[in-house]
This record gives structure tokens, sequence and C-alpha cells, in this order.
């Protein structure tokens, strides 16, 4: 049956669901489900895992974009026919993992894809993400596709990852460390327990087209958007509309959501903080927020040269200073935060202390510290 | 057909090792002309350092509510062919496996009613099919059902689409079915998916083992992580062969060479419970106290693995900052057996429902809501008995508001007698 625009009912099907996970496992996998009693990786970005059956599966970890083009979804595909019976997996942190049912289908499949990079010369399907190394850096939408980011997100991870190559593919580092980017304080990809997060932040507070804001707003949803109560409903030249106390504003947006005639995005005021010490896994310690190490870092497009230098500096200092399996968290903790300021030569600045609810919790109360 | 704008700021993204979404968008940007100005509209927001979309309308498929996002250029006098540019969600398959003739009917499909860009996959776990027309929602989504058996995820105020961790399909440490538990929430709760009706978005996530490989700790509203009551499986040969050096530690995340492994200080000396001992020859674990971390398990995957007495924790409340802060999942059920059909978790995510919705404000996630009134309102609402395993530590502050059924004799207070006991 075709579709026919005049008829939207005929023949509608509606709320069936996501397809059954289960027609989309390799045999191997299906056979295995639930059997698996160990694994362990060969090489940085390649895993295998044993079943008690004695089945392996051999999977190959590469880093991906998160954007991707059908042409690249082809390509993937044209790989997983030719060397893994046509099945192909997505990680959470958008890495593509290609498996295979037996140890000599792994090397021509890893020669395979080291062969193929872009025009330009980038690698499409770098090897790695796995163990006591960095993996993919999960993200939002950015400048790309958001109507409320602060910073761009593909271009930003791309000239991170750029620099933090060698330790996607390979594991040298005290544990594994995740980065996370999200463009605006919504956090849609939830940053805020990374080890290292990277922030847009805007710092303007938001302007009012008072002549839209009744057109294009509902003014009660907009007063009550604002966590610090700063909006108040006014007349303006004989108009509805709301004026902005801008000393309570700490730029959080939510106002723009509710409101499209209160713009804050602003190529002054924008930029990026990073955040680091955050963990989601319980392993050892309880998981853990993300501590504000650098306030704002102006937007530098195409290459941010700032965020990538001084995310390399975390990274460095970590490498050589923590204990193995030390969490970035775990590390700062045991040094003091006064000491991870000292070595990573990161400036301490009145952001850095907590002045919104229950900030109190964040402040030193104890005789204990170090000089 | 040649590429329209100058793009030299993106340019410089095609250069380095990580793989370029630049180069990727060129390679698609030749036939489609929408990919042409979307590198276009990048390449201003580059030089301007300010995006260039406006605040998404609402646009829409027939009878949903969600699952499609709309995104208009705020220069289509520039970028006419992205003027508009929406999403849809696209609910994936649990866990993210493909089969390439599905993907190859995916990518047909996008090619023909959109820009053929996607994220793979958004960060509530979505296929995200990037860029689209209005007028190309219906059959798309026509194809989608049709063609392709699939269905829009959730976006505004209802269920988000569930997510999890892979599980029992690649995972010896997962002790929840963890794909069958999101395709049956999913199913279940198709209505809450597409037609919102909450005071604001809620999220499942469900993670194997205490490890959250999908943090749902951090980014559910309910959060649901697979635990064991039993004791931890111990193979006390492999421990032997991991101190020898025979296997490799931490399954080779440190290296894949080798290495005699240091039990005392790589294993028991990090046991945060301390409830370990290894006498040289046995490992020692004194189960009542360990606190399930995965720490030892990690590290001697080939040795130790999860008990057999299986089950989840449920925690509640996880969200971004806004609007009240970023908040974690608090524990609200230490202990749920999981068993299809889940019926004892659907009557607690109902009730839980029901007291969100009477009270919940307008952009209130749960976390807030439990935040504003209590964990004690949350916990009346649901039924549940107070348990130690769900807090910190007790209260430090001495303003408890007792209720007046708490005390004999209510709130009254006889003013005559008291006054007949004190002079004024
Ligand atoms: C060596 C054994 C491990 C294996 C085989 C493993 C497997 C995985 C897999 C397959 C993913 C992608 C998950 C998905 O997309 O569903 C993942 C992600 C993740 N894993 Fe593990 N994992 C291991 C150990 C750990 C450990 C020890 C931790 C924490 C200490 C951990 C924390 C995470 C986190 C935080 C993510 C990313 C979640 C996200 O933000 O997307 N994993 N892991
Ligand atoms: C109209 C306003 C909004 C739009 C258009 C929007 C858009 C999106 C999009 C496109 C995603 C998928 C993200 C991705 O993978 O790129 C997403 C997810 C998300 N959004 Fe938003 N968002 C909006 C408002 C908010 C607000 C106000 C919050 C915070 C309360 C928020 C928090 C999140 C979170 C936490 C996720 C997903 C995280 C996850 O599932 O892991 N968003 N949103
Ligand atoms: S984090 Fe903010 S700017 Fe980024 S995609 Fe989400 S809402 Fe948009
Ligand atoms: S940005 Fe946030 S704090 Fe500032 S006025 Fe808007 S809602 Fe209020
Ligand atoms: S959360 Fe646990 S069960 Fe799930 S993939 Fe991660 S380690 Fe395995
Ligand atoms: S799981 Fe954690 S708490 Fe339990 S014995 Fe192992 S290291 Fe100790």
């Amino acid at each position: 049956m075709a579709f026919d625009p005049n008829d939207l009912m005929k023949d509608r099907i509606t709320d069936i669901g996501p397809p059954h996970f289960e027609q989309f496992f390799p045999p191997i996998i299906k056979e295995n489900y639930g059997k698996w009693i160990y694994h362990e990786i060969l090489e940085p970005g390649v895993l295998v895992h044993v079943s008690e059956t004695g089945a392996e599966v051999y999977t190959v970890r590469t880093g991906g974009c998160r954007l991707m083009s059908v042409d690249m979804i082809r390509e993937i595909c044209d790989i997983a026919d030719k060397h893994c019976g046509g099945y192909v997996r997505w990680t959470t942190r958008n890495n593509v993992e290609f498996m295979v049912d037996s140890k000599d289908k792994l090397q021509p499949l890893i020669d395979d894809l080291k062969s193929r990079k872009f025009p330009a010369g980038s690698n499409k399907f770098p090897i790695g993400g796995t163990g006591a190394g960095i993996t993919n850096i999960v993200h939002t939408q950015g400048w790309l596709h958001c109507h409320t980011p602060a910073i761009d997100a593909s271009g930003i991870v791309k000239s991170v990852l750029d620099e933090l190559y060698d330790d996607f593919c390979s594991m040298r580092l005290p544990a594994q460390v995740r980065i996370s980017l999200a463009c605006c304080l919504n956090m849609c990809g939830a940053v805020h327990c990374s080890d290292i997060a990277i922030l847009g932040v805007h710092r303007k507070p938001p302007f009012v087209e008072h002549e839209r804001v009744s057109k294009v707003c509902e003014i009660p949803l907009a007063i009550a958007a604002c966590p610090t109560a700063a909006i108040k409903p006014a007349k303006v030249e004989g108009m509805k509309s709301v004026v902005v106390n801008n000393d309570r504003c700490m730029f959080c947006g939510n106002c723009y959501t509710m409101c499209p005639a209160m713009p804050l995005a602003n190529a002054e005021g924008d930029g990026v903080a990073l955040w680091v010490g955050g963990k989601v896994s319980n392993a050892r310690c309880a998981p853990k927020f993300s501590k504000l190490a650098v306030p704002y870092i102006p937007n530098e497009p195409p290459r941010w040269p700032t965020v990538v230098k001084d995310i390399k500096k975390i990274v460095e200092v970590y490498a050589s200073d923590a204990n193995k399996y030390e969490r970035i968290g775990e590390w700062i903790e045991r040094i003091g935060w006064e000491r991870f300021f000292e070595r990573t030569e990161l400036e301490f600045r009145h952001e850095h202390i907590d002045d919104y609810r229950l900030a109190m919790t964040t402040w030193r109360t104890t005789t204990q510290f170090k000089w | 057909m040649a590429l329209t704008h100058k793009t030299p700021m993106l340019d410089e993204l095609e250069k380095g090792h990580w793989p370029s979404f630049i180069s990727d968008i060129k390679q698609i940007a030749e036939r489609k002309p929408a990919c042409d100005d979307l590198l276009g509209v990048m390449e201003k927001s580059y030089e301007d350092k300010e995006g260039h979309w406006k605040h998404g309308g609402i646009v829409g498929v027939l009878g949903y509510g969600g699952g499609v996002i709309g995104r208009y250029c705020d220069r289509p006098d520039l970028f006419p062919n992205v003027a508009h540019f929406h999403t849809l969600r696209v609910n994936q398959p649990a866990s993210k496996f493909y089969s390439t003739e599905h993907l190859r009917k995916v990518c047909d499909m996008w090619e023909k009613h959109g820009s053929g860009l996607t994220n793979m996959h958004g960060s509530t776990g979505d296929i995200i099919l990037l860029g689209t027309t209005t007028d190309e929602l219906e059959p798309t989504f026509y194809e989608l059902t049709h063609t392709l058996n699939m269905d829009l995820g959730g976006s505004g105020s209802n269920l988000r689409t569930p997510s999890c961790c892979l599980g029992k399909a690649r995972c010896e440490w997962s002790c929840l079915d963890t794909q069958d538990i999101t395709y049956n929430l999913t199913q279940e709760y198709q209505d809450e998916l597409h037609r919102p009706m909450f005071p604001y978005k809620f999220k499942f996530k469900t993670s194997g083992c205490p490890n959250d490989c999908v943090a749902a700790i951090a980014r559910a509203d309910c959060s649901i992580i697979g635990t064991w009551r039993d004791d931890i499986r111990i193979d006390q040969e492999a421990v032997r062969a991991y101190a020898a050096g025979e296997l490799v530690p931490n399954a080779g995340s440190h290296g894949t060479e080798p290495r005699p492994l240091d039990i005392q200080k790589e294993v028991i000396d990090l046991c945060p419970t301390k409830c370990m001992a290894w006498d040289g020859k046995n490992l020692k674990i004194w189960n009542e106290e360990c606190t399930r971390c995965m720490h030892c398990i990690n590290v001697m995957p080939r040795a130790l693995r999860p008990g057999t007495d299986v089950g989840a924790t449920i925690l509640c409340g996880a969200k971004a900052p806004i609007l009240e802060g970023a908040q974690l999942s608090s524990v609200i059920i230490p202990f749920m057996r999981m068993e299809s059909p889940y019926d004892e978790f659907k009557e607690f995510v109902e009730k839980m429902w029901d007291w969100w919705m009477e009270l919940g404000r307008n952009r209130e996630r749960l976390g807030e809501l439990i935040q504003r009134l209590g964990l004690r309102e949350f916990l009346k609402a649901v039924e549940l008995e107070p348990d130690p395993r769900m807090i910190n530590t007790p209260r430090y502050n001495p303003y408890i508001f007792y209720a007046r059924e708490d005390v004999p004799g209510g709130w009254e207070i006889d003013a005559k007698a008291y006054r007949e006991r004190h002079q004024p």
C-alpha cells in the first residue's frame, strides 16, 4: 500500500515500538546469550568474550562520529557484510563494534578497518576505546543543530580527540577517562558525572524583545521558568512584556526555552567551562559529580586551542600522578583540590567557590588542608 | 555537484587522525543541497560564534505528541535548503545491534525523505534522523512503520525512549536481562512515550551491573541497576593463576602483557569495605560486608563473578542541572527481582507516575518533586517502608516534621491545665 497524502488514516500503523532486539543479534550472540563467562582485551580496541559453551566472539571497537551520513552507515554495512555476517553494533558512547566468531577472521577485519580513510586524510575507523584509555567523547549537537548552544559540539570533540588520539588507541592511563560534552546547561548528554566534562556556558543575561514577547510567549510560563525569580512582568512602552533583574541571572537559558523572544546566545558572552572528577560506576567509590576546573574559555573555532591545551594538561598530570585504578576524581580526592590546581597550573578563581543553593556543603569545614 | 559555500574554517576540521564529520558531510553534500547549505550555516556559526537555528516550532506526525523536533534556520535568505531542518527520533532496538539489511533500509528511507544525515545515536538512545522538511514528515513516518517496522521515540513531556547496556548479549557480569526489560517497558508504555501526559520528561535506563555502562544513575528518572544478594563466585585456581602471572589482570585494561597480579595491593587494599583477605593460596571474601562495587570482579574477571541471586536496585530522580541543579538517582528499592513480565516493577511505576502527575508542577522532574516534598512523601506514595539502604547518613538537622498522629493526644493542649501547673 503506498502513502496517500490525502488520507493519512488509511492503513495507519502506530505505537508498534522498536523492532525486537533479538532479530539483530549475530548468531553467536544469540546462541550464547547469558552464557558468557569471561572476557579479555587482546590489544587496544580488540576484545574477546568467551562463553561457557566454548564459543568465542571477537569484537573490534572503532571510534566514530556521532554525526554520520548514510554513506558512512552504508560503508559500515559493507564492512559488516564482508567480515561479520551482516551484523554490527553501536555503543552508548557512539563507538561502532564489529564482531567476528573466530580468531582467523580478526586480522583481515582489522586490516580492512585501518585501511579506510577520508579523502582529506582522517581515519574512518580508529580502533581503540577500551580499558585504561579514553573512549569516544559523548556529546550533544552544538551549532550544527540546536537552538540554545553556547558552543559547537562536533568540532570541539574532533579537536580534542585529534590531540588525545594516542590515548584512544592505547591503554597507558591509570584508569579509564570518560570525556563528555554538552553545549549548554540543559546538558542533553547529562555530562555532569564525567572524568572531564566540556560544557557550553552563556554569560550575558537574555535580552528581551518587548515587541515580540506577548506574541510568541506565555508570559506566566516565562516568569515561572526562572529558577532565581529574576523575571518580572512589566509594561514597556505600553506593551505587555517582562523585565529581567540581570544581577540575579545565572545564565541557565530556561527563559529562552520557554520564550523565544528572550535570546541569550552571544559571541562575546559564550564559551566553554571544564569540569573534572565525575564518574558513574560504583567501582571502589560512589558515583560522583564533576567539579569546576576552568570557569571560562572563549569560543575559539575552528580548533579550540585553549580547550585542547587544558584538557591535555589535565590528562598528562593525571597520567603521571595517579595510582593505578584511580579515576580522576579519586586521584583529586587523594591529593586534595589545592594540589590539583597547583599541579595542573589552572588558575583558582572566585567562580570556583559555589554560591548557589546548598553551596556550603562544598566549603571547607576543617582545618585539614595542605600548603 | 560542486559545493556552493566556501568553508575555510570547517576545512581545518578535516585534518588530524580522528574521523572528520566535515569530510563525511562533504561527501553527501555533493548530492544533497540541504547538506551543502548545512556546511554554509556551520561555517557562518564558526565566524559569528553564535548558532543559527531558531527555537523549534510545533511540528509532528498525526496522533503523536513527540518524536519530531522542529528546527528552522534563522537565515533562510542565505541557506534556503535548510530553512526547515527537522529531526525525527526513531526508537532504536535495545542495546543497538543491527543487521546490515535493516540498516540499509534505514539509509534508503532517509536518503529519499531527508538530508541523509543521522546521529548514531542521540544521548537518549534513539537513532536521530537529522534534517527534513515539514511535508516529508508523514511520508517518512509511513515508510518507517510500513517498510522498516520501526516507530518514533519520545520527546517533549512524555516518556523518553528507554535504553540499556548490552547486558547478557555480550557481558558476563550482567545480573539482568537488560534488553528484555527495555523492550518490555517500551512496548508497555507506548502511549506514555508518544503522547505527552507528564509534567516533564521521564527516562528509564537499565544497566546490568554496578559498573553502570549506560550511566543510568546519572541520567534516568528511574534507574534500574543489576545487582546480587548472595556470594561472589570464586574460582580459587584462577585467582592463583592471576597471582602467578598466567592470566592478564583487569582483563587487559592496563595492557595486554601477562604480569603477576599483586592481589594485596591491586585488589584487597582497594576493596572499599576491606572485606577480603589473601593468604597466597586462597582468596577469602566476607560477602556479608561486601557492597558489590565490582572492583575485584573487574580486576579478575576469570576468577570472580557476581552471585546468582540476582535482581535490580531501583533508584529514582537523576537529572541534568536544569532547573534545580543536577541530581543523581537515590535508592528507592534496594532489591527487586526482575522477571518478565515485570509486574511488580510496573506496579511501582504506576504509583510513582500517579504521584508525580498529581503533584508535579509544569516542567518539574520527578527528582525535583521528591526534593520539594521530601523522600518520605514519595515513599508513602509508592507504599514503601524506610530502609537505611536509602540514605548515606541519617539527618543531622533537628527540624523534623512530626505529624499530628505521631504524638499522643495529637496537637491539642489543655491550656487551663497547663496554667494550673505554671504561673504566667
Ligand atoms: C573490562 C570490562 C568491561 C567491559 C567489557 C565493559 C563494556 C562496556 C561496554 C560494552 C560499553 C558500551 C555500553 C553500551 O553501549 O551499552 C561500556 C561503556 C561504559 N563502561 Fe564499561 N565495561 C567494562 C568495564 C567497565 C568498568 C570497570 C567501568 C567503570 C569503572 C565501566 C564503565 C563504563 C562507562 C561509564 C561506560 C560509558 C557509559 C556512557 O556514558 O555511555 N566499564 N562498557
Ligand atoms: C526545547 C528545548 C529542548 C530541546 C530542543 C532539546 C533537545 C534535545 C535533544 C535533541 C536531545 C537528544 C540530545 C542529543 O543526543 O543530542 C535531548 C536530550 C536531553 N535533553 Fe534536551 N532539549 C531541550 C530541553 C532540555 C531541557 C530543558 C533539559 C533539562 C532539564 C534537557 C535535558 C536533556 C537531557 C538530560 C537529555 C538526554 C540525556 C540522556 O538521555 O542521556 N533538555 N534534548
Ligand atoms: S545541551 Fe543544550 S544546546 Fe546542546 S543539544 Fe542539548 S539543549 Fe541543545
Ligand atoms: S537565563 Fe535563567 S536565570 Fe537568567 S533570567 Fe533566564 S531563566 Fe532566569
Ligand atoms: S553495566 Fe555491567 S553488565 Fe552492563 S555492559 Fe557494563 S559491565 Fe556489563
Ligand atoms: S565487590 Fe567491591 S566491596 Fe565487594 S569484595 Fe569486591 S572489591 Fe570488595
